[in-house]
């Protein structure tokens, strides 16, 4: 088994053992970048927007030198990462998926960064998105489409395709994602690979350019729930740069995936969401879904049907309160301090120049939920919309609070459905929302979720994923069930699930 | 522009009742900027006291001062406020190039404080102005239009920005409509801002300088016939900066106001900007309704709570009531109720009460100010705080007046020469030779002169006639260039006539 082929965890184990250093480990996943990314020839994957080779090697060299020196290690010390380029990397291009930023090169780190560095991971390079993590299929992107590791006709999810791909096409074991919706879950079932978003304030959000300040989150991506855990706990916990971020220690995470991974779930109550069942569900989606809890129950758990009543306004609520949000976020792209400026002839204004730069520098996509959300927070209109959606909000957070009174976790497919084909729904947007019926709701609400794979469908061999959530810090819950499901999907597959075309030696097939 | 027709104020008040409203902006003295760690010091060189924060940059966010948060409540508890248990920040949406994220963060519709007010005194006569709100907010940076003839964007060449500014904090207090103030309304409206900012000086939460733009006041003004109860159309006099522009700008816009009522005109609803030079207003852009600000709860921010324990334990640091204290003065210092009248006008109070603190008696304190030093900063068209002489100075020249060193006429050309700025009094009295004769030979020729140039009035005064001594003094006083010590020459022309 080659070195990218292993998981984040066995990666450090063997750093650590000293079978091998960073900067060969380094050096492998930068070979399989190269090897496979190759935007400019329209055949390889384009997960990556930047590759830093030397910075990730030069940080490689410094954490084989700490080691060498005996210094205090972070158990992650040497394991190279993947981050999205919606988070700011001090002296590497950040973009978030835009042209209005094309060439913007952050003078400062956010704090998610700041502690990747400050642990020693070598940052691979920034991952491709659609364009201010708006999307579910990663063609917004101004930087053009990600393909889905699995089938290069297909699209890998959104807006984290990068991170998604990256992760599903052993670029990379560990990848940062952001999760306003789904973008960090639902990429994870389009690709086969393990996302979660966790509960909403752990981990900063200090240098995330924003797309809904009251949903976004950082999270893992990555191929299995243990290396997820570690992670999260390496980028979790209190920053005094956010605000929004709760004092709470993000610890046990991995001793939560661990204790999962024994298998046992005696006396764990799982509920299935009532709402997020019928037509809308593809029957390949469903069959795995139900497979799975089946084996949750072998496992011991205790599996309910509960109904949230008020998931059903999610969707409409979301559309109001995100584009409300986003469009005052992305007011300050106006070219006057940074990112593109565009300078009409004669003598133009100041807002001739912010109105020529917004209108080359945002998509499609952008001006839509810009508008909407412009629309939405006017005199006379914010009652009617921000303020009913506020509402259905505090609803939707009432019915995970009785919900979790009689249930640990809650469970349902990630998403509706399996990847579709690259253009399919591009023209669509109402069909790319949809997308996120299952994903919304925990966003709304603050409470974590993790997506993990459920297998691949019977019709079209693409992965598929199921979601599980919980109550606001209580994200060790996910990690419990989500390994525990894991080792027994593991186990019955007779080896990890991955993308054929790039799991090597054979052992990727599910 | 079209000519307008100003009505004489007293005309326009015979036939109008003004209704005011005040909106004062504080900047905050805190040592960083309102969401980040910038330093807050004026004047340092553009843009270096900036940070990815109040830049605006992709990903920065912004924390809440909390001293800034401290300032706001000691504020709008000296203003007799509630104080909210619970309050957010919104965000105020606009697109200017000085405003880092094309919105401000401030609060909207739940302020920190609100429903206070403030008892102001005019001529004798208390107005109690109530006080809808106090809220906190940020400041914007700074542009400067280069080229073009004035100063402004319209016509420039180019424009720069300065972000030192951008996000200092500010608290801005509004008051309610100011009903029933008559022909006083320029009055109240400039005792309102002057005690305001006594206020501010005394809970010492800002640099409190007019001059600097630390305090900044908008002017609202409307006119309505006398004995309406409706409102009428406002004006919005922006960025009044000093106390005597208050006064100016509200008694102009009566009578602009007064003249377009008058002609059977309407009022346009917008933004005028004030003249020092002119005491006049221009119109500035209109505040159409079309203004559309959509305001909402900054998501950023974590609501700001604070603590019935906290907000009483800063109660308990709140500086004596200003109606509190100036009784209380008024009964130390035993100044008649016509004293204390003028000495309140004139803004004399801390100015007196500091020179007093310097060692100088309360009667000595409030001749130099209320009479002397209050002319001439009439004459200069200034407050008498920035007349140019501190309490100490004062303190100072009372003091050697009292060592017999100088006196009062002398006095004064020692304050000219404080205003020139010419050194310290003794300095002064050193460079212009203007110390007292006391010496004899001088005096005692002098004296002699005079009886012998009067010698009718050398008798009516050894006829018993005490008052004709002045003659003989003026003479003495001629002589010596006023620098005779007035006591010894007395005792000597006394001596002179064997009396």
């Amino acid at each position: 088994m080659s070195l990218i082929h292993l998981s984040a965890a066995e990666q450090a184990a063997a750093l650590a053992a000293g079978e091998v250093t960073s900067v060969e480990l380094t050096q492998a996943h930068l070979d399989q970048i190269a090897a496979t990314n190759r935007p400019e020839n329209g055949v390889g994957l384009n997960s990556f927007l930047h590759v830093d080779a030397e910075g990730a090697l030069a940080q490689a060299a410094a954490s084989d030198a700490r080691r060498a020196a005996g210094a205090p290690l972070h158990e992650l010390d040497g394991v190279p990462i993947a981050i999205k380029d919606v988070l700011a990397t001090e002296g590497l291009p950040t973009t978030a998926g835009s042209k209005i930023l094309e060439g913007w090169i952050p003078p400062y780190d956010g704090t998610v960064t700041a502690k990747i560095k400050a642990a020693g991971l070598p940052i691979l390079g920034k991952t491709n998105m659609d364009e201010f993590a708006m999307g579910s299929a990663n063609e917004n992107s101004a930087y053009g489409p990600v393909k889905n590791p699995w089938d290069h006709t297909r699209i890998p999810g959104g807006s984290g395709g990068g991170s998604a791909a990256a992760v599903s096409s052993f670029q990379a074991a560990l990848a940062i994602g952001s999760d306003t919706g789904g973008s960090i879950r639902q990429p994870g079932a389009m690709t086969g690979t393990v996302g979660v978003k966790p509960t909403y304030g752990s981990v900063s959000r200090y240098g995330v350019i924003a797309l809904a300040n009251s949903l976004d989150q950082l999270g893992p991506v990555t191929r299995t729930v243990l290396d997820s855990a570690l992670l999260h706990e390496l980028i979790g916990g209190h920053d005094p740069m956010d605000s929004t971020s709760v004092a709470t220690a993000v610890t046990g995470l991995a001793d939560a995936a661990r204790q999962g991974a024994a298998g046992d779930l005696a006396g764990v109550r799982v509920g299935i969401v009532k709402e997020l069942q019928g037509d809308a569900w593809s029957a390949p989606v469903v069959e795995r879904f139900e497979e799975s809890i089946e084996i949750l129950k072998g496992l011991g758990a205790e599996v309910v049907e509960v109904s949230l009543p008020s998931f059903v306004h999610a969707m409409a609520a979301y559309y109001l309160i995100l584009p409300a949000e986003c469009s005052s976020n992305l007011a300050k792209f106006d070219a006057m301090r940074y990112g593109l400026r565009v300078t009409p002839d004669g003598d133009p204004s100041a807002e001739d120049v912010m109105r020529a730069s917004r209108d080359a520098g945002f998509g499609n996509e952008v001006k839509r939920r810009i508008l909407i959300g412009t629309y939405a927070l006017s005199s006379g209109y914010y009652d009617a919309y921000y303020g009913q959606a506020q509402k259905i909000r505090t609803l939707i957070i009432e019915d995970f609070t009785k919900a979790f009174e009689q249930v640990d976790v809650l469970v349902s497919p990630t998403a509706p459905t399996t990847a579709w084909a690259l253009g399919e729904k591009a023209d669509d947007p109402l069909a790319n929302y949809l997308q996120d019926l299952a994903t919304i709701p925990a966003n709304l609400a603050g409470v974590p979720g993790i997506s993990i794979p459920s297998g691949v469908s019977s019709v079209d061999g693409l992965p598929t994923g199921i979601q599980f959530l919980a109550p606001v810090l209580e994200d060790a819950r996910l990690y419990r069930v989500g390994a525990a499901l894991e080792a027994a999907l593991t186990k019955q597959w007779g080896a990890p699930i991955a993308a054929p075309a790039y799991a090597g030696n054979g052992n990727g097939e599910a | 522009m079209a000519t307008e027709t100003i009505v004489p104020f007293d005309k326009a008040l015979a036939a109008y009742d003004p209704a005011m409203g005040l909106e004062v902006h504080v900047e905050l003295n805190t040592n960083s900027k309102m969401f980040c760690g910038c330093p807050t010091v004026f004047g340092g060189e553009p843009n270096t006291q900036v940070c990815p924060t109040c830049l605006g940059l992709p990903g920065a966010m912004p924390v809440v001062n909390a001293k800034a948060v401290e300032s706001a409540i000691r504020i709008g508890l000296a203003l007799n406020c509630e104080i909210a248990e619970w309050c957010r920040f919104a965000r105020k949406n606009y697109f200017y190039p000085d405003m880092p994220k094309n919105f401000q963060t401030s609060q909207y519709d739940e302020p920190i404080a609100f429903e206070g007010y403030m008892d102001v005194e005019v001529e004798g006569e208390t107005f109690r102005v109530d006080i809808e709100r106090a809220h906190m907010e940020e400041d914007t940076g700074k542009s400067t239009h280069v080229g073009g003839a004035t100063g402004r964007i319209q016509g420039a060449d180019y424009s720069l920005v300065d972000y030192n500014r951008a996000g200092i904090p500010l608290i801005e207090i509004v008051t309610k409509p100011i009903l029933g103030a008559g022909e006083k309304a320029p009055l109240v409206a400039k005792a309102y801002v002057a005690q305001l900012r006594d206020l501010i000086v005394a809970l010492g939460v800002s640099d409190a300088r007019m001059d600097q733009g630390s305090i900044r006041a908008d002017v609202n003004l409307s006119l309505a016939p006398k004995g309406s109860d409706v409102l009428g159309t406002r004006s919005e006099t922006k960025n009044v900066n000093s106390l005597r522009s208050v006064e100016r700008a509200v008694r102009f816009e009566i009578g602009r106001h007064a003249g377009i009522l008058n002609e059977g005109g309407k009022v346009v609803q917008e933004t005028r900007h004030f003249h020092e030079d002119t005491g006049e207003t221009t119109s500035g852009r209109e505040k159409s309704d079309a203004e559309d600000y959509r305001y909402f709860p900054e998501p950023d921010l974590v609501p700001v709570a604070p603590s019935r324990e906290w907000v009483e334990e800063l109660r308990g640091t709140l500086p004596e009531n200003p109606t509190a204290k100036k009784t209380r003065l008024q009964a130390e210092y035993g100044f008649t109720d016509l004293e204390m009248r003028d000495v309140w006008a004139a803004g004399a109070l801390p100015l007196i009460e500091a020179t007093v603190v310097a060692g100088t008696t309360p009667q000595a304190a409030r001749k130099w100010w209320v009479a002397d030093l209050l002319r001439r900063a009439n004459d200069a068209g200034v407050e008498l705080a920035e007349v140019g002489v501190t309490p100490a100075q004062v303190a100072a020249v009372q003091a050697l007046v009292d060592a017999k060193t100088i006196n009062d006429k002398l006095a004064r050309q020692v304050f000219d020469g404080l205003i020139a700025g010419e050194g310290t009094p003794e300095e002064i009295i050193e460079k212009r030779g203007l110390a007292l004769v006391s010496d004899d030979g001088p005096l005692i020729a002098a004296i002699d002169d005079a009886l012998a140039a009067q010698p009718d009035i050398a008798d009516k005064i050894r006829g018993g006639n005490m008052g004709a001594i002045g003659a003989i003094m003026g003479a003495v006083m001629k002589a010596t260039r006023g620098q005779a010590d007035a006591g010894r020459a007395r005792e000597l022309i006394l001596e002179k006539l064997g009396l």
